[in-house]
């Protein structure tokens, strides 16, 4: 269960503070793991299709897949400006931490246990990431989008094919299977 | 700095940021040929030093731009490469949204989020699948990511103490002479 004190309005003040947070955390990748944690499950300040339609939506669109994700949740939270606050919050704190960081290196080097510790960091971003599709994964109804699911993850990630001719083929099938699904269900609370 | 070397590195990261799909990855290559061979900005075992820096920073691993611009031309650069690299997809992600806005209401932009959810969820193992391959995982690495998998879909689990414990544990190990890698 969320914690109450979580459940407020997302003002964008709380919106550049929980953006601002992912991005310093986020090690390695993980970030829509992040997201969806923070956005969907603890805040629910979206709910978990329309987060899961940004996600496909942000891959598909050129830019980085955690960036466009995080313009639109700011968009869809508070408009233009809140996927400035977003984009910002994110990008801004990591871009001063990556020069920093870049200047230490230039003077000292390298230092091989933060580079080992920084490993297992971006190891658990993984499981944060699988965590997210699991969690995704239980709320899909029927057959039809798990062997949607299945043909993606095996073409994309198994197979190694170009992601978005992948993506623009499977969309329409999955988008048709959506539509007959929600009217069935539709009818059935009709009869 | 010189202007034009601002002027070269949008040059370089606008047009970068508009065929960038699928984020970071897809124009690593293109980058370092630009910023090693084409402009000579750096040399390609500084290209690699930037890398690594970049693995080890928080936040989105395109923020490498920024490490570029700032190698070319100082702090500056480092600006403009992070403009150029992100306001051209930005404003498109934006323009597109404010379109599905518009039509919140309509059933099939309803079918629409409904059928693009089976595609996220292959595309976030498929994610999972190829940072694994990237970062050249071995059995300390599968094993944490499975247990922090496993440990996270518990909804109380923190993913700060969670991923902050995999980075003590691989410390351990490293100064205890069993590095993972």
């Amino acid at each position: 269960m969320p914690d109450d004190a979580l459940r407020s309005p997302a003002t964008l003040p709380a919106l550049l503070a929980v953006f601002v947070r992912m991005g310093m955390v986020s090690f390695g990748g993980g970030l829509s793991g992040w997201m969806h944690r923070e956005i969907v499950e603890r805040r629910r300040w979206m709910s978990e299709e329309r987060f899961l339609a940004a996600l496909a939506l942000g891959q598909v669109l050129p830019g980085p897949n955690s960036v466009n994700l995080a313009l639109q949740i700011g968009l869809h939270l508070r408009g233009g400006i809140g996927a400035a606050a977003a984009g910002i919050g994110l990008l801004g704190p990591p871009f001063l931490v990556i020069l920093a960081l870049a200047l230490l290196y230039g003077r000292y080097g390298g230092a091989a246990l933060v580079n080992t510790a920084l490993a297992g960091v971006a190891a658990a971003g993984i499981g944060l990431t699988c965590a997210t599709g699991v969690r995704a994964a239980r709320r899909m109804r029927g057959v039809g989008p798990f062997g949607i699911a299945a043909a993606v993850f095996v073409a994309v990630g198994v197979l190694k094919w170009p992601m978005v001719p992948v993506v623009l083929a499977v969309i329409p099938p999955s988008v048709a299977l959506a539509w007959r699904s929600a009217r069935q269900e539709r009818e059935r609370r009709g009869a | 700095m010189a202007p034009d070397r601002l002027l070269a590195l949008v040059l370089v990261f606008a047009p970068l940021s508009l065929v960038s799909l699928g984020g970071g990855p897809s124009i690593f290559a293109e980058m370092q040929r630009q910023a090693v061979e084409v402009h000579g900005w750096m040399t390609e075992a500084e290209f690699v030093d930037l890398f690594a820096i970049s693995r080890g920073a928080p936040g989105p691993g395109s923020l490498i731009a920024a490490l570029v611009g700032w190698k070319a031309a100082g702090f500056p650069g480092a600006v403009a490469a992070a403009l150029a690299l992100y306001l051209p997809s930005s404003l498109l992600v934006c323009a597109v949204g404010v379109l599905g806005r518009r039509h919140a209401a309509s059933p099939l932009r309803a079918a629409i989020e409904r059928g693009l959810a089976p595609v996220a969820v292959g595309l976030i193992f498929a994610g999972a699948l190829a940072l694994l391959r990237a970062s050249e995982a071995g059995v300390a690495e599968v094993a944490t990511a499975v247990l922090a998998t496993l440990a996270l879909l518990h909804p109380r689990a923190s993913p700060v103490l969670v991923l902050g414990a995999a980075g003590l544990v691989f410390a351990a190990l490293g100064a205890a002479g069993l590095a993972p890698r």
